[in-house]
């Protein structure tokens, strides 16, 4: 199928299986996959810019249902992500910015580069070891006879609690987390950084928002995913505009592949329900991995995935 | 049924379901905007930018609508 936009030439098939996989991924773990979608578009000869402004289109889309799906589940904290939003568009200005700066002054791409392995490994490791601590400690107790209070709790809960006792008015409550009270400044730091990455190192940076939000805001697993997908409605929708008036989207394509991720988002989303926490943060670990793998490549081998 | 049973069937049957209605749907709403949202892009980049967004919202939330009105359908059939 010929794009008009984009001056493209590709099969509507694979842009409905990409959508897919990346709809499953999203639904379940509450990411927005731009680290598989960029790479898929950019291999069917799409341009770089056009890749990342058209994933970013297909990301709103999927995310909608996702989001939907999730509310209806009972897993959205709408309070918690309107207050994510301010810090998210704040950090991705500023990490676009830092991109601008680092393109004055240095190798913008190598910076990148390195900044994001050390990034996407560290948060496998760490979500690897949190997860396996964590179903250890539930094992032991089901050995023991005991009842099940390991089904959301993480490694490290101690982080977690002091950051909620983190006394810096103003003072919220989220309810529907669980949350009695957190500082709003907490929570915006955290958003703030996921929005760094996002405007730093390019996608939706959920593999960093949904983690931070369990580990250091304490909010449970399924809570994160779902917020987390609710909130890149809103910041991706910010990018996607912006792009599109650059002239960076090509919404064809983007609504081709929305299709299938429209199927594998509900698929993922309704997935959550059959699994606990600590089982989600550890099917999670090969993500960031994957991210990780793409990076190297395009060192090694020079050529943008 | 248990859940996880009754979960595995709803896949499998909203699969086929989705893959008919995205047939249709590429062929009868892609080929009517193609030439409308091309022209668009070539001409007022800002008014392409709203279109990009109101489209993909819509698609998204109809998208969701459809299938769940349908799963709900297919249950129900089920018992």
């Amino acid at each position: 199928m010929d794009f008009p936009i984009s001056h493209a030439h590709i099969h509507p098939i694979y842009l409905i299986l990409v959508g897919f996989v990346i709809g499953v991924l999203g639904g379940f773990f509450g990411v927005g996959g731009s680290f598989i979608a960029g790479p898929a578009l950019r291999l069917v000869g799409l341009q770089w810019n056009m890749a990342v402004g058209t994933d970013l289109a297909h990301i709103v889309g999927k995310s909608v249902v996702a989001a939907r799906k999730h509310r209806a589940l009972g897993n959205i904290d709408f309070k918690l992500g309107f207050i994510m939003i301010i810090g998210t568009i704040a950090g991705a200005e500023t990490g676009a910015q830092g991109i601008e700066a680092l393109k004055r002054h240095g190798d913008v791409n190598q910076v990148v580069s390195w900044v994001s392995i050390v990034v996407y490994f560290s948060i496998s490791m760490f979500m690897a070891w949190d997860a396996w601590k964590s179903l250890r400690a539930r094992d032991a107790e089901r050995k023991r006879g005991a009842p099940d209070t390991h089904s959301d709790k993480t490694s490290v809960e101690r982080v977690t609690s002091r950051i909620q006792k983190f006394h810096l008015p103003p003072m919220i409550s989220l309810p529907t987390s669980g949350i009695e009270s957190i500082s709003v400044w907490a929570i915006i730091a955290v958003a703030f950084v996921g929005g760094l990455f996002s405007g730093f190192l390019g996608g939706g940076a959920g593999y960093i928002r949904m983690p931070s939000m369990v580990y250091l805001l304490g909010i449970p697993t399924h809570l994160a995913i779902g917020t987390d997908l609710f909130e890149i409605i809103i910041s991706a929708g910010y990018s996607t505009a912006s792009h599109a008036v650059k002239g960076n989207v090509d919404i064809l394509i983007a609504l081709v592949m929305n299709t299938g991720a429209a199927i594998g988002a509900q698929i993922g989303a309704t997935a959550t329900q059959f699994f606990r926490g600590p089982g989600i943060r550890l099917a999670f670990v090969p993500l960031p991995l994957i991210g990780m793998a793409i990076v190297i490549y395009t060192l090694v081998t020079g050529q943008k995935l | 049924m248990n859940p996880k049973s009754r979960w595995i069937v709803s896949v499998l049957i909203e699969i086929p379901v989705y893959a008919g209605i995205i047939v249709a749907y590429y062929y009868l709403v892609l080929s009517l905007l193609g030439d409308w949202i091309t022209h668009l892009f070539q001409t007022d980049k800002r008014l392409y930018a709203a279109a990009c967004l109101a489209l993909i919202l819509a698609q998204g939330i109809l998208l969701e609508l459809t299938t769940t009105f349908l799963l709900r359908l297919v249950r129900k059939r089920m018992g």
